[in-house]
């Protein structure tokens, strides 16, 4: 854990006891005490996460021949000024180099939001694919990033960012003043929850969070993020994505726009009308057991496929998963079993997300 | 970390509480700390017989699945039917609520295999 990189919280973190423990390079809080707890903190008040480790990018370019709009999934041209849109980063293949969420700040600038692990590599794809007139930059060394996210997020935040925050739609963002700067808040999040995520400059970081904290926000670590995320049915790079892994596999072709280019689509057209082989599904486990990554997937003793992911939802209370199956068997109500090492759990093929949330799309006073 | 006196322990973090020929035994609050929320035990078959230091069930946490090993040989007599529903007894209470299984002792001078409260406290301390 020596070599790993810190985030501007590190020192917030380990005086809060947190566990940490190495991801994507960095030293990160997985809990301060209980995952589950932390989770159930999430859904029903307000939870606060430090993502600093994520990657940000910006690209300046003129929109009118946007060299930008062909390099990735998402159409960055055909975006309104302060929205956000989830996409890709594909290969010629049509495989994921990663997921993204594209912010477009003004007509002729966007930032791209890419997964920590990524980043590096996602910089370069990206630039080996602009026309020599536009702009990248990489800033993610010098920003900070949190996730204030649940149904009481917005109580939080409007006494630091104040009551204009209830203009912000999902998936919409905007600056407001903080801490004495205009920051950009976006009304998104990784959770299912009401939520926003706010971008600082690192030496802001420790401030932020300590007045988040003080207004009634949480701490809470990655390992409740990824059952939220789980429970909300949403991907994963490095478990429902990677480079062996095409949107359509993972049933995700309609957040792509198909009406403009872009590297990778000829092979994911290809793909839808030729079949895939393999197809990501949902399920439950019938019990508290919980399927975790690799774990193969049987039916009737064959192997059917494998898990992408799993945990266990405090929710629902029981085993939840994603996971590659053979077409025929990703069926809504289809039963198999997960192979757990020891023994098998009965499982059955569930609609995403698992969690219905209410607070995801709430609308602010 | 929370030792219980009167128990015996093993190195792997299992208590035995021995009671005349019959033994409960669990995982110490250091296990419990270290494996975070657990959410499943499996209950151990009645009726099976285990060996010192052999698996006797799973349990699984937020973070991942992990053997339990018997302290002391013995025929599976009683499970803790409360851990179906609330394996978190085994966080909250990992000596006295969160017990996991009961043994019919087959040999108790196995316990000389095993350390007491005070020698797990030294161990725990030289692991910190």
């Amino acid at each position: 854990m020596a070599n790993d990189k810190k985030t501007p919280l590190f020192d917030e973190h380990v005086r809060l006891n947190a566990l940490m423990a190495p991801f994507a390079g960095y030293s990160m809080p997985i809990h301060y005490g209980s995952i589950i707890e932390e989770t159930k903190i999430t859904r029903a008040g307000c939870a606060i996460f430090d993502i600093s480790h994520m990657g940000e990018i910006i690209v300046n370019e003129d929109p009118s021949n946007c060299s930008l709009d062909r390099a990735i999934t998402v159409p960055v041209t055909k975006m309104k000024e302060g929205s956000c849109k989830y996409g890709f980063l594909l290969n010629e293949n049509g495989t994921a180099i990663d997921d993204l969420i594209v912010y477009r700040i003004k007509n002729n600038e966007w930032m791209i939001v890419v997964n920590a692990s990524n980043e590096i590599r996602d910089y370069e794809t990206i630039k080996s694919r602009l026309a020599p007139s536009a702009k990248i930059q990489n800033i993610s060394d010098d920003s900070a990033k949190f996730d204030v996210q649940g149904p009481a997020s917005y109580d939080v935040m409007k006494k630091i960012a104040g009551t204009g925050l209830a203009e912000l739609k999902y998936f919409t963002f905007k600056k407001f003043p903080l801490l004495g700067e205009d920051r950009i808040i976006s009304r998104t999040g990784y959770t299912g929850e009401l939520g926003f995520e706010v971008y600082l400059d690192n030496a802001n970081a420790a401030a932020f969070w300590n007045e988040a904290v003080k207004n009634g926000a949480v701490p809470a670590g990655l390992g409740s993020r990824d059952i939220l995320r789980s429970e909300a049915g949403l991907p994963l790079y490095g478990d429902e994505l990677t480079e062996d892994i095409t949107p359509v596999e993972a049933g995700m072709e309609k957040f792509i726009d198909f009406e403009k280019e872009f590297t990778g689509k000829a092979a994911l057209l290809k793909q839808i009308e030729t079949g895939v082989e393999k197809k990501l599904c949902g399920f439950k486990i019938d019990g508290r057991r919980t399927p975790r990554h690799s774990s193969p997937i049987l039916k009737d003793g064959a192997a059917i496929g494998t898990v992408s992911s799993g945990v266990f939802s405090p929710h629902l209370n029981c085993g939840i998963g994603m996971g590659y199956v053979k077409p025929q068997f990703a069926e809504i109500g289809t039963a198999f079993e997960i192979d757990l090492g020891r023994g098998t759990a009965a499982a059955t093929v569930t609609q995403m997300p698992f969690l219905k949330s209410a607070s995801i799309r709430m609308t602010l006073k | 970390m929370n030792v219980a006196e009167g128990y015996f322990y093993t190195k792997e973090h299992e208590w035995v509480k021995i009671d005349g020929k019959k033994a409960k035994i669990g995982i110490t609050d250091y296990a419990q700390h270290k494996l975070g929320d657990i959410t499943f035990c499996e209950p151990p078959e009645k009726g099976l017989n285990v060996k010192q230091f052999g698996v006797i069930t799973g349990i699984e946490s937020v973070k991942a699945a992990s053997d339990i090993y018997s302290p002391i040989s013995g025929k599976v007599i009683n499970t803790n039917p409360d851990l179906e529903d609330s394996p978190g007894l085994i966080n909250s209470s990992p000596y006295e609520k969160g017990w996991i299984a009961e043994l019919e002792i087959t040999d108790a001078s196995e316990t000389k295999n095993l350390i007491d409260a005070e020698a797990y406290r030294q161990y725990l301390a030289g692991l910190e």
